[in-house]
């Protein structure tokens, strides 16, 4: 069937909570709302006020007593607003979700899987259009994944759903709607932990997750239009990272180029540049480039495109890596 | 101003005098359990302290002054219940049923002593404050929903209604109605900050209201008014009729923890002033007009008790740790660059 993101993650929500009646959805709005972006329409209805809860307004009791639940064995799936709102509830993530099966020794496990609507492009209000994934991929115990279609995200949140660790669900909001996919009906995963090569190259190896995935596509064809071959990685979990598929990948190409939207500075583009120094440093021609998100505040709505990597700037970085 | 007036309960006075009326006539084990009880923790808590100032024992957070609320609140607990402890009543553990030598572990320094035994159902003790509150509202809401008839039941101190973990917590019970008791251990002072910096409610317990459920206050010290308060919010909540708040008011004794010097913020005479109001010698007088305590009584239970600590002691400083579990657990399945790290950490890397 054809699905956009939103229908896809739908659909998988409705499938999982049918199969396991421990799953929980919760969050603001989740309810006879549906979501402000529509992602739990229908789950009310179907499955009630105990499994479907409409919380107060505190993104920190939100993810608290999601905690308290996954501990006694519910599956709780909370869903913060925008990722943006969650440092209400980022404490609650540091010192519990991410440490609670450490601290007892695995007796307590925590299935459950915090989703945040991220990235900007939506002309959305201050706040709204953050993409701090490095502060969950900081955290040990998390796993943090970031589906960059239809497909890829029902099946990493099947996955998650099927799991014992704690998961941090980054959904980029600017591909909710963009596009649609054939995207199976029936009941599928994708593996935590494992890149997705999208497409085979053999000069320069481009990493991107996420919204960044998108535009990075439309990058490669301009590069490649120019003479360049492009391996593209979506890396689809950026915790536990697939680093053998980049070094895989960059052993092959000798060049890397690595895309994200967040700021530059401890962007995870730092740590993924990080790695192949030590993984592939010899079989490196050129410095690894990163394009990201400027080490700026994200402007308001006007002027938020002079923030976020475009094609432009993308097919720039890699033809002068290529070229270097 | 608004009057959010409380119901104070006190059953036995600073002189172990009984209101008869109130007195809830508790069989003579039960009082015995008690008694033992805190004997143990009292006794637990300054061998404690000696192993901490001996270097046996890490930074260590004293209890005394405070037994009685742990010990009338378990034992009003139902087996069923869950119980969420600060690291200040984690010797619940014990209580519970739990190795005495897994509650020494935690502050020898040692996760193990967090392993806990899910049947006993006492949730790990955890370090921040009132961030534990909000998983206790969850899992009340979580046991409903198994079917289960149990409450929550969760402690926290006075400083810990300052945080917003103890409002969200409050607020999300008091929404879902969910079964769980919250225990305040008003012990006046949050380190060296005393209680009425913390808040302009005149009590804690009124905080419950705001949440549209009821609070009571209660003498903290009194281990008889904290097993009737407790055990009748806690029926409450099994009964489906919604969380309670249960304020106790104490004192803490010692310091804060073993870092701490109190006789930078509070003077000689409070501490006076509150160990004439000690709650194991006015339970010792109630039980010796009772007939239940006697001089040989009291020194079999002190020799029982010491044993026991002893014991834990031994047991605890004999456990051998295996390096190994601080990578084991972070994931349920080893990630393949923690595989690396920790051969790398253990030197197996062949470098």
């Amino acid at each position: 069937m054809k699905l956009n993101m939103v229908e896809a993650l739908n659909l998988c929500l409705k499938q999982e909570m049918e199969r396991d009646s421990s799953i929980v959805v919760m969050g603001e709005d989740v309810g006879v709302d549906g979501g402000v972006f529509r992602v739990t329409d229908g789950l009310y209805a179907k499955f009630g006020k105990d499994h479907v809860i409409d919380t107060p307004l505190a993104e920190n009791g939100i993810i608290g007593t999601a905690i308290g639940m996954a501990a006694m064995g519910l599956r709780p799936v909370a869903e913060i607003q925008f990722q943006g709102f969650d440092y209400e509830g980022y404490h609650q993530v540091v010192q519990h979700m991410s440490r609670l099966r450490n601290r007892t020794r695995g007796v307590l496990n925590l299935p459950m899987v915090l989703r945040l609507p991220y990235s900007g492009g939506i002309k959305a209000l201050e706040l709204h259009s953050e993409s701090l994934e490095s502060i969950y991929i900081h955290l040990p115990g998390l796993k943090v994944v970031c589906p960059s279609s239809p497909y890829d995200a029902k099946g990493l949140l099947a996955e998650a759903l099927d799991g014992q660790d704690p998961v941090v669900y980054f959904e980029p909001k600017r591909l909710y709607r963009a596009f649609k996919e054939d995207v199976p009906e029936e009941r599928y995963k994708v593996e935590i932990g494992k890149a997705n090569v999208l497409k085979q190259g053999k000069d320069v190896t481009l990493i991107s997750w996420g919204a960044m995935t998108y535009v990075c596509k439309e990058a490669v064809a301009d590069a490649e239009s120019q003479g360049a071959s492009v391996e593209h990685i979506d890396l689809r979990t950026l915790s536990p990272c697939d680093w053998d598929t980049i070094a895989g990948s960059v052993d092959k190409t000798g060049r890397a180029v690595v895309v994200h939207e967040a700021v530059k500075t401890l962007g995870f583009g730092a740590e993924v540049a990080a790695r192949i120094m030590e993984r592939s440093f010899l079989n490196l021609k050129a410095p690894v480039r990163r394009v990201t998100g400027w080490d700026i505040t994200i402007p308001y709505p006007r002027l938020e495109d002079y923030f976020f990597p475009d094609k432009r700037r993308i097919t720039k970085a890699i033809m002068e890596t290529v070229s270097f | 101003m608004y009057d959010g007036k409380v119901d104070y309960l006190q059953i036995l006075d600073k002189n172990g005098n009984v209101d008869a009326g109130l007195d809830p006539g508790l069989p003579d084990e039960t009082l015995d359990r008690m008694y033992r009880l805190m004997v143990l923790a009292r006794l637990w808590d300054h061998k404690c302290l000696m192993l901490q100032r001996t270097g046996r024992m890490f930074t260590y957070a004293p209890l005394e002054g405070q037994e009685a609320i742990a010990v009338g609140s378990v034992l009003a607990a139902s087996p069923n219940d869950w119980l969420f402890p600060t690291y200040r009543e984690w010797s619940i553990y014990h209580m519970r049923g739990g190795p005495l030598h897994q509650v020494n572990m935690t502050w020898m320094g040692m996760e193990e002593g967090l392993r806990i035994d899910k049947a006993l159902r006492v949730f790990p003790y955890v370090v921040p404050i009132a961030s534990h509150l909000p998983h206790a509202v969850g899992a009340a809401h979580a046991l409903r929903l198994k079917g289960e008839k149990c409450a929550c039941i969760a402690y926290c101190g006075d400083g810990a209604t300052s945080e917003g973990d103890f409002h969200e917590a409050m607020n999300f019970a008091g929404v879902w109605d969910a079964p769980c008791v919250f225990v305040i251990s008003n012990n006046q002072w949050a380190i060296s900050v005393p209680r009425k910096n913390q808040t302009h409610s005149e009590t804690l317990a009124q905080k419950a209201l705001a949440y549209g459920f009821s609070g009571i206050q209660v003498d903290g010290n009194d281990v008889l008014a904290v097993y009737k308060a407790v055990k009748e919010a806690a029926d409450a909540a099994r009964a489906g009729k919604g969380p309670g708040a249960v304020e106790c008011i104490t004192y803490r004794m010692g310091p804060h923890t073993t870092a701490d010097d109190p006789k930078r913020y509070r003077s000689e005479d409070e501490l006076m002033y509150w160990r004439e109001r000690d709650p194991i010698k006015r339970f010792r007088i109630y039980l010796e007009k009772k007939g239940v305590w006697n001089r040989d009584y009291g020194d079999k239970v002190n020799g029982e008790a010491a044993k026991t600590i002893d014991d834990a002691v031994t047991k605890a400083e004999a456990f051998k740790q295996d390096p190994k579990e601080i990578f084991r657990y972070v994931y349920a399945t080893m990630t393949k660059d923690l595989e690396k790290q920790m051969k790398e950490c253990f030197g197996e890397d062949g470098a």
